[in-house]
């Protein structure tokens, strides 16, 4: 029997495919990565919306498969499945996004299709209050989804009146929405300044460049400024400390804990370090909180802490969903944990850890079409290339013990986080006074 | 377009056994360089013993727990330290343990399957310790959200009879804290040696060397022989069953509606038809019952069909169901909807367009080629072809058999699916209206 790990081979540097960046005249901009494995096409399409009414750009994400000038909605759908294919739509603070698949071959006719909808969408009366009601019944249901419930009272905790401290419309807000809106917000902002468009795939660069030129080229360049010029989103306002708040959800069997903390940007000096001081902290499943209120003490399935970087500006949370019961001491355990980041900051060997973890995942995120896609669509939004992977790779090595205590001393404080707790009040509001005033929502 | 134009993944797949009837499986394909390590054990949630439901779900837990040179968590931080991600899944008939690296991790990830191949290190302590763990999957997955377990917990009960078929697989949380050191260990006796086993590897690795790994960390693992499987057979419904429970969380009307189909494995051949109706009823919005029940009548906001309770056609055994869910705007009866299914089947077994069928086999296969794209995805795959059909190389082939599928086979599955022969769920929302 073999009783002894085996080390690993020799590292395999990571190699990333260059995009291939064209931009119409129009003003799109277009990028095109050949990526041969399966042969199938992956397209992303992100077009700016800051400000943009959140309900009526839902709906009009909901209904722009609903007919065009010169197809129904099941023609279109007809189009899309016969190249095996498919088209998505959403929209947040930011963007309107369109994104979906097909076979490489069938990629041309999903691209005409996408043409058709973003020129002549018609959003008809009938399949639009379809959709109406479709989003209001799905909200009803999300309302009641713990997640979905702590995620929005955050978010307005956190921004208050940036347009990120309301992300999800309410249902009154979704029924108030006249047909005149959608028509309005797809004339005013659905043109080809400032959006990108990514295609990743078993595809040929000159040729699929042809096919968007083709489907693409004569979509109508003006927004409503007239000068082509997105809106920009303003910046997030600084994070405001402030006692905990209390989600009341009568008989919740579990509480929703959610602790949000300052982050720099992915172009700060410190990105690097505080990449790793997230995985150290709860960002993989050897990070500390994991290994304490799951491994541990089997407080939660899946304690987990994240850095998110969205255009307005940077954020990290900690999340666990826990026993009812366990609220009180979860959450100082929590605590206790982010605030050791800098009191008992990692040493070497647990720098390393997540260091190498973090060097393979970039690797692994990179492996299929849709990681690509995917990966080169959030860069973008930053304003970045799929390059930087490379860069920010070289920085990752770079980081010692010191940075990372340096910038868990600067941002991970339980004493200035923002704290908010889903749960049944009756059983959690004592245990939850211990750690200081706690107000409602 | 037709399926005939659609190439096959482009990989070579090489198989063996080991002495201890260990069966491997070997894609190379240097596409990216990572590569995907699945070692799939041939039982699932039907094996589990009455008084402990949800224990083949645990024991996937506790083999995470360490082995005999593996500490506990050292499995994930050795994964980790190689840039790899892992996990592990337990469905009705299979368990899985899968792991993705760069592709330098490839004896690491070998190393760590066969250690905990031989047993895993299980304790007091770390049973408690993930027994609470899976309470908490649970309240997260079932107990405090709407509509949890449905319908894939919830139906089974309403359309068979015996335990192995009908109980709950996430399990009881009394049987839960039952379970026992020694309940692992013959669990682990019964159904986990290496002879009830598929190790599978794809992605970016010399073939030649993997063979040589293989045998140098599987080959001495002890044989063992391998568990006769019983048949969970039961006979077919001969008349309607129906049942409703309220949801204090939901907020919409639900059901779900599901009929009997030939067993995935034995009678592969008349079981794909329901597949492809699958769907020609629910995939898009040209599909049937979606341009039927949300946009026309606007009596469902949501409709899927699919086949086997999870969803995956060529990882599961007899007996199995086709399923058809729906929920409803608030205040539609749950009847009506379940007349007009009726009457979309009947339509569907007239006859359906050549054109149809080709556009759903172009979409099936297309998401077929998508599941192929990750490596992880892959080694999965053919582990499970390799246990359920015998032949890990069937993963390349379900897109052109499917793609063989009559419109007379279609429409012959959806005559089969007559009211006398489904099971009927229905849930009433009790939530805030």
């Amino acid at each position: 029997m073999n009783n002894v790990v085996p080390g690993l081979a020799p590292e395999v540097p990571l190699t990333l495919p260059v995009p291939v960046e064209r931009t119409l005249p129009n003003g799109l901009r277009v990028l095109l990565t050949r990526r041969p494995g399966v042969p199938l096409a992956e397209v992303r399409l992100s077009i700016p919306a800051a400000h943009a009414d959140l309900a009526v750009a839902d709906l009009l994400t909901a209904a722009i498969f609903s007919g065009t000038e010169t197809a129904s909605m099941s023609e279109i759908a007809r189009r899309l499945q016969g190249v095996g294919g498919a088209l998505g739509a959403g929209a947040d603070p930011d963007r309107i996004a369109v994104s979906g698949n097909s076979l490489a071959t069938g990629l041309p006719e999903l691209l005409e299709v996408l043409g058709d909808l973003l020129k002549a969408a018609e959003y008809p009366d009938g399949p639009l209050e379809v959709e109406r009601s479709r989003i209001i019944d799905g909200l009803s249901v999300a309302e009641q989804q713990p997640d979905f419930q702590v995620g929005r009272v955050l978010d307005a905790r956190l921004w208050g009146d940036h347009p990120y401290g309301h992300q999800q419309p309410t249902a009154d807000e979704v029924a108030a929405v006249e047909r005149a809106a959608v028509l309005a917000l797809h004339a005013a902002r659905l043109h080809p300044a400032g959006a990108r468009l990514i295609i990743v795939g078993d595809i040929d660069p000159d040729a699929t460049a042809a096919a968007v030129e083709k489907a693409l080229g004569d979509w109508n360049g003006m927004g409503e400024s007239g000068t082509g010029e997105p809106r920009r989103m303003e910046p997030l306002p600084d994070m405001a400390p402030g006692p905990l708040v209390l989600v009341d959800r009568a008989g919740s069997v579990q509480s929703a804990i959610r602790v949000a903390y300052p982050a720099v940007a992915r172009t700060h000096p410190d990105n690097a370090a505080q990449h790793l001081a997230n995985l150290i902290f709860g960002g993989y499943f050897s990070s500390r909180l994991v290994m304490n209120l799951r491994e541990t003490k089997g407080y939660g399935y899946s304690p987990r802490s994240r850095v998110d970087h969205a255009p307005a500006g940077s954020l990290q949370l900690a999340a666990v969903d826990v026993a009812t019961e366990v609220t009180g001491p979860a959450l100082a355990e929590v605590r206790a944990e982010l605030r050791g980041m800098a009191d008992n900051p990692p040493d070497a060997e647990e720098l390393d850890l997540a260091r190498r973890y973090a060097l393979g995942s970039v690797k692994l995120a990179t492996a299929t079409q849709s990681g690509v896609a995917n990966y080169m669509s959030v860069l973008a939004a930053s304003g970045l290339p799929l390059s930087w992977l490379t860069e920010h790779s070289e920085r990752l090595r770079e980081v010692t013990p010191a940075d990372i205590r340096r910038v868990a001393a600067e941002r991970l404080d339980p004493d200035r986080a923002v704290t908010v707790v889903l749960g049944d009040g009756a059983e959690i509001r004592e245990p939850l006074a211990a750690f200081g005033e706690v107000v409602a929502p | 377009m037709t399926v005939a134009t659609i190439p096959a993944p482009a990989f070579a797949i090489e198989r063996f056994r080991l002495a201890n009837g260990l069966r491997v499986v070997l894609a190379p394909d240097p596409g990216a360089p990572v590569v995907g390590v699945a070692v799939v054990y041939d039982v699932g949630m039907r094996s589990e013993p009455e008084g402990r439901t949800g224990f083949a779900h645990l024991f996937e837990h506790m083999m995470f727990q360490g082995s005999h040179n593996v500490g506990k968590a050292e499995h994930m931080r050795h994964v980790q330290s190689a840039g790899g991600t892992f996990n592990g899944s337990t469905h009705i008939d299979y368990t899985d343990y899968f792991n993705l690296l760069p592709s330098n991790g490839l004896e690491l990830a070998l190393f760590l399957e066969a250690d905990r191949m031989r047993g895993p290190a299980i304790t007091d302590e770390n049973l408690a310790n993930q027994v609470s763990v899976v309470k908490e999957e649970i309240r997260v997955n079932v107990l405090n959200r709407p509509y949890g377990g449905f319908p894939w917990i919830k139906l089974p009960p309403v359309m068979f009879d015996t335990f192995p078929n009908a109980h709950d697989g996430y399990g009881s949380f009394v049987d839960l804290d039952a379970a026992t050191v020694a309940d692992a260990q013959s669990f682990f006796d019964a159904y986990y040696p290496a002879s009830n086993a598929v190790l599978s590897v794809a992605g970016d690795f010399d073939l030649e060397q993997a063979r040589e790994l293989v045998e140098r960390h599987f080959g001495d693992v002890e044989a063992r022989p391998a568990p006769v499987h019983p048949s969970f057979d039961e006979p077919d419904l001969d008349g309607e069953r129906r049942e409703s429970y309220v949801d204090e969380r939901a907020t919409l009307p639900a059901v779900a509606v599901a009929w009997r189909v030939p067993d995935p494995v034995t009678d592969l051949d008349a079981f794909l038809p329901y597949v492809v109706l699958g769907e020609l009823l629910t995939d898009g919005d040209a599909s049937r019952l979606v341009e039927r029940l949300i946009h026309t009548d606007r009596t469902a906001t949501a409709v899927a069909a699919h086949t086997t309770f999870m969803s995956e056609p060529f990882a599961s055994r007899g007996p199995t169901a086709m399923l058809v869910q729906a929920f409803l705007p608030p205040g539609t009866a749950v009847d009506a909807v379940l007349g007009t299914v009726d009457e979309e089947l009947a339509r569907v077994a007239e006859g359906v367009e050549e054109a149809e069928l080709d556009r759903v086999k172009a979409r099936v296969a297309a998401q077929l080629l998508r599941g192929d794209d990750s490596v992880m995805g892959r080694s999965r795959r053919l582990a499970t072809a390799e246990i359920f059909h015998g032949d890990a190389a069937m993963t390349t082939r379900f897109a052109s058999l499917l793609g063989e599928v009559t419109p007379e086979a279609v429409a012959r599955a959806a005559a089969a699916m007559t009211p006398n022969r489904r099971a009927v769920l229905e849930v009433i929302p009790g939530g805030v209206q």
